[in-house]
């Protein structure tokens, strides 16, 4: 035991140490690679890859060591006594590593250096003093979340004597979906941080070309698809959670995720521009600093404890002012030098209003726009507060009404956008090209509006589902067009589809799965059904024709909790569907009552069902049940989000590297000049 | 001219940071202003079911007591009801409950069967008049009355034990002292 003691005490030192260790090599690493790319010493450029090595190795040190004092229940370090426990399954115990501040912080740290590991060795074609100055930028930011972690918010800390037992984690958060969320988010937001770097570097060197562009893609496109999955599990967790039916509750902290995924979407869509044509130049990099920013915002916004929300960690002003700073400093610095720097940055192709690049600039102009509107709201709060205007609170009627209207024209554009041809497109052409989409979007709407039974009340949400369906048959009419499907023998089709570039058909799946978020998020809001009563047992509710039967309810106790499950019979005209069995636990460490809800899918729509307190005399209960339709396709569409993220990652024009100028062509064999 | 475009980022930056500024400084769980150190809104609720007498303003004066906003629709209720269970047994303090926007009256009794009944006189307030008077943005909270009928404190969120050894508690001696 003893030394098992021992052991312990000194990883959690050594953790500490590590920590302390690479801020010096961030310290040097911030200033010696820009220094040599400035100079054009190759030596000291050089020194930014084996400092990028170092940083994450010792960051990487310290998060294993927070691992193991959370795996072996080390109740002297303060962080896992107040979030951990014995009894709690081991999956837990490791989430509890960043389910709150410090730990969360950590993970933030470790994933920022492995971000900077990543760029230092994959990216052998990236021009070296490009590459030196990006990791040095990076190096910067690590310096100050390094010095907010050690001088605010140690996750070593130790208490002596060490308590017998942990406080337990929050059994709100004892969950795989929220469990997996964090990490995911924070890939998201941190991920964003290299787009910053190559930004803040390009602003430096004063050149923004097709190639910069090229090395700042993939590296977005990396961070959007996990902040888009971080998002998705996220409301996830809260649908079938929090047991209300609910997934998205435009809360603060949801706010948070949600506007830097919707400036990352521009910037993602701008960066094309920028590498196919040269154009939008400090448009792009403009971007690429705002998303970095937003990410900053949102940890502020969830850290500080100036916005009240039901999920933000124990907020503390003295954090608050530190996350303030190092936004100031990092984007402040970054918007300074974007202003000295980017009036000189050389607009490359003119392009008409009606083109490629007028459809991505439209949805630049649509998605920024999109995340004032969010921040104006999550914010005004906080601002009528300051400016003595009395305490208000912004709700779900403010987003809705305002964040809809917007996206309506963003979505109408999207499926024409991907069918206009670069630098002056063909409106009409394109128009012609999906009647078809037109055409069954209108049906569409119309049967879903009749079948509503025509009220005037379905008109908007029937105009929704017209909608998706027009993007979603208009991503596949431009995709068939690409592949001349049913134009040209199948075998040919074949062949064009494989040889279609991987990010042709990551737009394409992307793109059919905001059609099914659309869907899903239409119909979900507006003919969800619901009722709440207090059931007997044997007695029947129906909720849109399906009925819900209390049959029984049992109490049971598992590793860390009590609690009551009940049964009801799910069934449809007579005919048992399902039975499904929502739970109401209580935990015990710390005693905290959640709701498991029961959801029963038919792929289309989702029957949900909760269970809640007994009546006085225990021969009934209070449940809540659901109808809930098409959010099934809110996590297919999800799911195709991420996918085509993946599949346009694996377009081998990433890995080849940037177009070559022809000059240059029989230099590098490798590389083929870029076809739109 | 057009130099000065690439200056808006900068600019908005700046005014956000300083809202930030102020905002900090500021907490958001404090009550406005205007309510602190003002006697409490004349009130007279509705009693719960089985359970004597109800609350009004006539009976926060006299001694320093705590009034708390609770409700059975409340996750965060149950989070604190420990901690005014056991503030409720050491009898340091009289606290008085307002049962916030009951469905049913009757659910606010059922909670306080199964969690404890820490209060010494409940009142319902369905329809919310007491609690905007009060200034309350959610549940709960947890005002701090002085013998004189004067709101003293504004506690937003649960009473976690610290909230309780280094905040109020010290509150109350004090005000019990000065009077």
């Amino acid at each position: 035991m003893p030394g098992d003691l021992m052991a312990a005490f000194s990883i959690a030192e050594l953790g500490h140490f590590a920590l302390v260790l690479a801020l010096f090599v961030a310290i040097a690493q911030s200033v010696v690679p820009l220094v040599g790319a400035h100079r054009g010493d190759a030596a000291m450029m050089g020194m930014a890859r084996p400092g990028a090595v170092a940083l994450a190795l010792l960051v990487g040190f310290a998060f294993c060591a927070l691992m193991y004092s959370f795996i072996v229940s080390d109740f002297s370090v303060s962080n896992v006594f107040e979030n951990s426990h014995t009894d709690k399954p081991m999956l837990y115990k490791i989430s509890g590593v960043w389910g709150n501040h410090e730990g969360s912080l950590l993970l933030w740290i470790t994933t920022l250096v492995v971000f900077g590991l990543a760029v230092a060795l994959s990216s052998s074609n990236i021009p070296p003093q490009l590459r030196a100055r990006a990791l040095s930028v990076q190096a910067m930011i690590t310096v100050g979340f390094l010095l907010f972690i050690l001088l605010t918010s140690n996750p070593f800390e130790r208490i002596d004597p060490a308590p017998f037992n942990g406080r337990g984690l929050n059994p709100l958060l004892q969950d795989p979906g929220l469990a997996f969320h964090p990490p995911m988010l924070y890939l998201g937001y941190v991920g964003f941080s290299m787009a910053f770097s190559f930004a803040v570097a390009a602003l430096i060197e004063g050149r923004v070309d097709a190639a910069w562009a090229r090395w700042v893609r993939p590296w977005t496109l990396v961070a959007w698809t996990f902040l888009t999955a971080g998002i998705a599990l996220g409301s996830w967790w809260a649908y079938y959670e929090l047991g209300w039916g609910g997934w998205w509750y435009w809360d603060p902290v949801e706010n948070a995720s949600f506007m830097p995924w919707l400036i990352g979407t521009a910037l993602l869509h701008s960066a094309i521009v920028v590498e196919k044509r040269d154009s939008l130049k400090s448009w792009t990099i403009l971007l690429a600093i705002l998303t970095f920013g937003m990410s900053l915002l949102g940890t502020f916004l969830v850290r500080s404890g100036v916005i009240t929300s039901v999920h933000a960690f124990a907020s503390d002003p003295t954090r608050g002012l530190f996350i303030l700073l190092l936004l100031v400093v990092s984007v402040g610095g970054a918007l300074v030098l974007y202003a000295w720097r980017a009036p000189q940055l050389k607009g490359g192709g003119l392009f008409a209003p009606v083109s490629r690049e007028g459809a991505l600039l439209l949805n630049n102009l649509l998605m920024s726009t999109a995340t004032a509107t969010v921040l104006l709201g999550t914010l005004y709060p906080l601002i009528a507060d300051t400016l003595n205007l009395g305490k208000v609170s912004v709700g779900p009627p403010f987003f809705d009404g305002v964040f809809v209207p917007l996206m309506v024209p963003a979505i109408i554009a999207m499926a024409i956008g991907p069918m206009l041809a670069w630098k002056r497109g063909d409106l009409r052409g394109a128009l012609g090209r999906l009647w078809m989409a037109a055409g069954l979007g209108v049906a569409g709407m119309i049967t879903v509006w009749l079948m509503r039974g025509g009220a005037v009340g379905d008109i908007l949400a029937s105009f929704g589902i017209g909608l998706a369906i027009w993007l979603f048959v208009g991503t596949l009419m431009e995709f068939g067009d690409r592949i001349k499907l049913f134009r040209a023998p199948l075998s040919e089709s074949g062949r064009r589809a494989r040889n279609l570039p991987r990010a042709a058909w990551g737009m394409t799946i992307a793109h059919a799965g905001i059609a099914l978020i659309v869907a899903g998020v239409t119909a979900s809001s507006a003919w969800k059904g619901e009722a709440v009563q207090t059931q007997a047992f044997g007695e029947t509710v129906t909720v849109n024709g399906w009925d819900f039967t209390l049959l029984s309810a049992e109490t049971f106790e598992d590793e860390n909790y009590t609690g009551v499950r009940g049964t009801f019979r799910l069934s449809k005209d007579g005919e048992e569907i399902a039975l499904m069995t929502p739970e109401k636990r209580t935990y015990t460490a710390p005693p905290m009552p959640t709701t498991e809800a029961a959801i029963h899918t038919t792929g289309l729509h989702d029957l949900y069902a909760v269970i809640g307190d007994p009546t006085a005399d225990g021969k009934a209960f209070v449940t809540r049940l659901y109808f809930e339709p098409l959010v099934p396709f809110l996590w297919y569409g999800s799911a195709m989000l991420c996918l085509g993220g993946l599949v346009s990652l694996s377009d081998r024009r990433h890995r080849v590297g940037a177009p070559v100028r022809r000059r240059e062509t029989q230099a590098a064999p490798g590389a083929k000049p870029a076809r739109a | 001219m057009k130099k000065l475009i690439y200056l808006v980022p900068v600019v908005v930056l700046a005014v956000l940071a300083s809202i930030f500024m102020v905002g900090l400084g500021r907490d958001p769980k404090l009550v406005p202003s205007v309510l602190i150190d003002r006697p409490v809104p004349d009130f007279a609720l509705e009693a719960l079911p089985d359970r004597g007498r109800p609350l009004s303003s006539a009976d926060l004066k006299g001694q320093v007591s705590l009034v708390n906003i609770f409700g059975s629709w409340c996750v965060a209720c149950i989070a604190e009801h420990p901690i005014l269970v056991a503030i409720g047994k050491t009898g340091e303090v009289p606290i008085h409950g307002i049962a916030w926007r009951e469905k049913d009256p009757r659910d606010a009794m059922r909670w306080l069967g199964r969690h404890g009944d820490p209060y010494d006189l409940v009142g319902h307030d369905a329809d919310s008049r007491v609690a905007i008077d009060f200034g309350v943005t959610g549940a709960p909270e947890t005002f701090v009355v002085d013998a004189g009928g004067v709101i003293r404190y504004k506690h937003i969120g649960p009473v976690t034990p610290e909230v309780w050894e280094d905040t109020l508690k010290p509150l109350i001696a004090q005000l019990r002292k000065s009077s």
